[in-house]
């Protein structure tokens, strides 16, 4: 795959590499330091690995990261990077990608680093749609800091700083992304290679602010946790898989599946009729996702499927991927237009200076 | 009638009215005709935070203060001469300020029973003696407006809106300002409401035809124009000046530039300014708050772009740790701070200086960032500028602290040419800076330029020189991740020595001492130039010897400041703070300095300070110890 071979509008001003490139070339020399065991390793595997297959120069590939254990990850890409403070990435990359057109931009950021100290800056890049890539890294727990619950931890959590039970309730960073209207919103695991690298693909071919919801296991604070949609035994069950134009259909063979309850217009899961299960929803009635739909609405309920406690059902896809236009490109064309015809800045600053009502003295 | 016509050397003119009367426009007209006629001048802005506190109140009252001459002045004057009032609250908040003697000119109108008592007046001070040590002019203006408007047709309380115009042509008579200007700008300003137009225009002329025939004023007076340098001009604040600074420093340094921000008072203006002249490559992003702003304005700077963020104090508490990063990071960034009063939210509207301690020194672990500080509202052009040259220079965030005074506060400005603006060169990074064990073209982030302790600025897009930097502490040279206890101490002391460095390219204090006889300095920075300044004229024109200095580098100190403190005996630092300046002057060179401090939201009034100095002074030549006689004995106890 290249830039020019795949439609990627979110890549569109980014230089092509002349010559094809290799995971090696996008590992840093850095000694990774994460715990043994961590689902960051996969994703960073995953990433390295699929970098290449973009076919950009990597000298125009920019990571930038918050605080947290997933916060680490650009020391370990031989790209561009910073690894910025609490919460901020978004706004640094905001600054960043708005002021170059030419730069392939990637926010890494985990649950509590977006979803806590960084709320505003994360709802309001999305507002703005800004053409660049979060990855946002859920472990429902604060790893860095040793294990406090974390916005995304079910209620009642018991940690270090809740021995009680946590007594708030957690958010859903998909809902979340989707009430803030973020154009592009999907959810992924850190287990699954393929779809993680599909799932970020279809992101950085995205024009505009790409949100992804990376499920990922902490192995030392909150281990287990996504057990039921990782495990051989129960994942058909518990994962529902969203496939545009598709009917949202799962359960060990297609047993279950999503309708519109009409009364209510919200999502439920049902029961597909079958030779077992003659009485069941006919498969005819399913809802067919669509990615693309204009409305976010329907997407917001597919959302509203994924267990708020014990996570034992979870839609994971892409739940919305419309195109607008992004903050950074008319930014950039105001410049234009107000720039046209303007060639001696020189003379322009003159110009502005003397500018107003002014008089001579000789 | 003829009237007499009566040579003076100076007015001050102080404009007040109700929120909603639009005094703030009546001082800029008057100060506009008062630029382009030639006078030296010099304005202070005075309006409350609230849009529309309610009508008639004391809180409502805006002022609008100028001070014009046939000679250079400094400062907007301590005390009008002339007080213009356009109701009770406005006489009542003002009367304090004027001199027994002044004129006052009211618009009676408004003194109703209703206003009389909202203003907190028992009776009517038109109608009693209340007013008797001041010439009173008082009019029905109003009155007067709808009458000369009626033909149009407007409304009477559209009609009466315009009185504030009646009383800019009855002024701009009685000083014999030059009418045109703001006849353009009020055709111009109203091109889409001709009848509103009209009416403006026609209440100005009115205005002034009253003034011209009317029996209560006898003398006009003429204030002849300034001699300044050479050159061509434009009245300008102190917000607009260092917008044209930053725009100013992007062309100079080639680099785009990058404002992100939040509105606050009173610094706004900065990014209302900016984001109309994209033309030049300027971005303006107007942040979810002031953390993103200086966040974004940093994530440019990684990029390449000359990254600013304006904010007031209360913004800049905010953007601490992100200024930080940009300490560890070693990029450069203009941080904006138009100082209002504090603490919290303070006096958004009033003036302070306040916040010097916290430029030093308000972020966690040592974080040293330079400080610059303009004196004047024209000079935030030239200190914006320097700001960027030290920025991009030495890879480092700077300050850049202006105050509620100088922003919104104008003077002449004669403005430069660009040709002799400094040139300012990023320098950016193309190559490979070092070579690795196996012989191996490496690019190390920070290995510094021997001169400045600079590191390189390496821009993504940049071949070979990929590279990661954040906010862990970063080992010399390479750059990478280290908790090397030696390194550690070695990059605190680098980032410091890297600062202090920019003293080698600050130049000597220029110190202000014409009689050479003086045994006291009067030190400043910032705004408390003007009525510094003042002031020394003063104390000089009694005989008594002081020189003067002011500060533009916070952060470093010119190197010779240690040495110019020691040569005198006594050292005045005013400021409107309580002994910031003082207090970092009395850790650095261990010098005894004497404080003058007021923190009233206003500039210093210069006679106060000129009595101050005088007894300095006084105190200084007669015992050599401004200390006094008990000091002494301490002293020869301490033997």
């Amino acid at each position: 795959m290249t830039t020019e071979s795949l439609p990627f509008p979110g890549l569109r001003d980014v230089p092509a590499a002349d010559a094809p490139q290799n995971r090696k070339e996008f590992t840093s020399d850095q000694e990774v330091r994460w715990c043994p065991g961590c689902g960051d390793y996969a994703v960073l595997a995953a990433v390295q690995g699929f970098l290449p297959d973009l076919g950009l120069k990597r000298e125009n590939i920019v990571f930038v990261s918050g605080i947290g254990c997933s916060s680490r990850f650009p020391y370990y890409l031989d790209t561009y990077g910073m690894h910025s403070i609490h919460g901020r990435a978004p706004a640094i990359a905001t600054g960043l990608a708005t002021s170059r057109s030419d730069l392939s931009v990637w926010v890494v950021t985990g649950d509590g680093d977006a979803l806590s100290i960084g709320g505003n800056h994360l709802i309001h890049a999305l507002r703005r749609n800004v053409n660049m890539t979060i990855l946002l890294f859920n472990n429902r727990i604060y790893g860095l800091t040793k294990g406090q619950y974390s916005p995304t931890s079910e209620l009642g959590k018991v940690t270090k700083s809740t021995p009680m039970g946590s007594l708030d309730n957690p958010f859903n960073p998909v809902s979340l992304a989707l009430g803030a209207e973020g154009t592009f919103v999907a959810r992924t695991i850190d287990s699954d290679r393929r779809h993680l690298t599909s799932v970020l693909s279809a992101a950085a071919a995205h024009r505009g602010t790409a949100l992804v919801e990376i499920y990922q296991n902490c192995p030392i604070f909150n281990d287990g946790a996504f057990d039921a949609i990782k495990d051989n035994d129960t994942k058909a069950d518990a994962i529902i898989p969203l496939v545009h134009g598709e009917p949202v259909r799962f359960g060990t063979e297609g047993s279950k599946g999503v309708v519109r309850d009409p009364a209510t217009g919200t999502l439920r899961v049902v029961d597909v009729a079958g030779p077992d299960n003659p009485d069941g929803e006919p498969a005819e009635n399913l809802l067919v996702h669509d990615a693309h739909a204009e409305d976010p609405t329907t997407a917001f309920a597919l959302s509203r499927l994924t267990d708020a406690g014990y996570l034992n059902q979870a839609p994971i896809g892409i739940f919305r991927q419309v195109d607008h236009p992004t903050y950074d490109d008319l930014a950039r064309e105001q410049i234009q237009t107000a720039a046209a015809g303007e060639t001696d800045t020189r003379q322009a600053l003159a110009g502005l200076l003397n500018s107003g009502d002014t008089w001579t003295v000789v | 009638m003829t009237k007499q016509v009566k040579q003076l050397d100076r007015v001050i003119i102080r404009f007040a009215g109700d929120s909603g009367d639009g005094m703030q426009l009546t001082g800029d007209r008057f100060t506009q005709e008062t630029a382009t006629f030639g006078n030296d001048l010099s304005t202070l802005p005075n309006f409350p935070a609230e849009i529309r506190a309610p009508a008639g109140t004391l809180p409502g009252v805006s002022s609008f203060q100028v001070h014009f001459a046939d000679h250079d002045i400094l400062t907007p004057g301590d005390s009008p001469d002339v007080l213009v009032a356009m109701n009770p609250a406005a006489l009542k908040a003002n009367l304090g300020d004027i001199k027994p003697g002044a004129s006052v000119i009211v618009d009676s109108h408004d003194f109703t029973t209703r206003n009389l008592n909202r203003a907190g007046y028992a009776e009517n001070p038109l109608e009693t003696d209340a007013l008797d040590e001041y010439a009173v002019h008082a009019f029905d203006l109003t009155d007067m407006t709808v009458e000369a408007v009626k033909e149009f047709g407007l409304s009477r309380k559209d009609a009466g809106r315009a009185k504030n115009m009646f009383a800019l042509g009855l002024l701009s008579w009685m000083y014999g300002r030059p009418t045109e200007p703001t006849i353009t700008f009020l055709e111009r300003r109203f091109a889409k409401a001709p009848d509103i137009r009209d009416a403006n225009v026609t209440a100005f002329k009115a205005g002034w035809n009253f003034g011209e025939t009317t029996e209560a004023f006898v003398v006009q007076y003429e204030i002849k124009p300034a001699p300044m340098e050479s050159g061509t001009y434009r009245n300008i604040t102190g917000n607009l000046a260092l917008a044209y600074g930053l725009v100013a420093g992007s062309t100079q340094s080639g680099l785009p530039l990058f404002l992100g921000s939040y509105p606050i008072t009173p610094a706004s203006d900065i990014l209302h300014e900016l984001s109309k002249h994209k033309r030049f490559g300027v971005t303006t992003f107007q942040a979810e708050d002031e953390i993103a702003g200086v966040g974004a304005a940093l994530g440019a700077a990684f990029g390449g772009a000359l990254g600013v963020t304006t904010t007031s104090g209360p913004g800049i508490a905010l953007k601490s740790e992100t200024i930080g990063l940009g300490v560890m990071m070693e990029l450069p960034l203009l941080v904006v701070d138009v100082q209002r009063g504090g603490p919290s939210t303070g006096l958004p509207t009033k003036t302070e200086q306040a916040d010097l301690l916290q430029a030093m020194f308000g972020r966690n672990g040592e974080a040293p960032i330079p400080i610059v500080a303009p004196r004047s509202p024209a000079d935030c052009f030239d200190a914006a500028v320097e700001a960027t040259r030290i920025a991009v220079t030495y890879r480092t965030p700077v300050m850049l602290l202006s105050d509620g005074y100088l922003a919104n506060g104008s003077e002449p400005w004669r403005i430069p040419e660009t040709d002799d603006l400094p040139m300012i060169d990023p320098q950016f990074a193309t190559e490979p800076n070092h070579t690795g064990a196996k012989g191996q073209e490496e690019f190390w982030p920070y290995l510094r330029d021997e001169d400045t302790l600079a590191r390189p600025w390496a821009v993504p897009g940049t071949p070979g020189l990929e590279h990661r930097i954040g906010g862990l502490e970063k080992g010399d040279g390479h750059g990478n991740i280290s908790y090397d206890p030696a390194n550690h101490d070695l990059m605190v002391r680098t980032r410091q020595a890297k600062v202090e460095r920019i003293a080698d390219t600050i130049p000597p204090l220029e110190v202000d001492d014409p009689s050479g006889e003086a045994d006291v300095l009067v030190l400043g920075w910032g705004s408390t130039y003007g009525p510094i300044g003042a002031a020394v004229r003063q104390v000089r024109k009694t005989g008594l010897h002081v020189a003067q200095a002011h500060l533009r580098h916070l952060n470093p100190f010119p190197k010779d400041l240690g040495d110019v403190l020691k040569r005198y005996d006594a050292v005045m630092v005013p400021e409107m703070n309580l002994g910031q300046l003082s207090m970092l002057l009395r850790a650095r060179y261990l010098v005894d300095v004497v404080g003058y401090n007021h923190v009233r939201g206003l500039p210093l009034r210069a006679a106060e300070l000129a009595d101050a100095i005088t007894d300095l002074v006084e105190a200084t030549t007669s015992t050599g110890d401004p200390l006094g006689d008990a000091d002494t004995a301490e002293k020869e106890a301490a033997r």
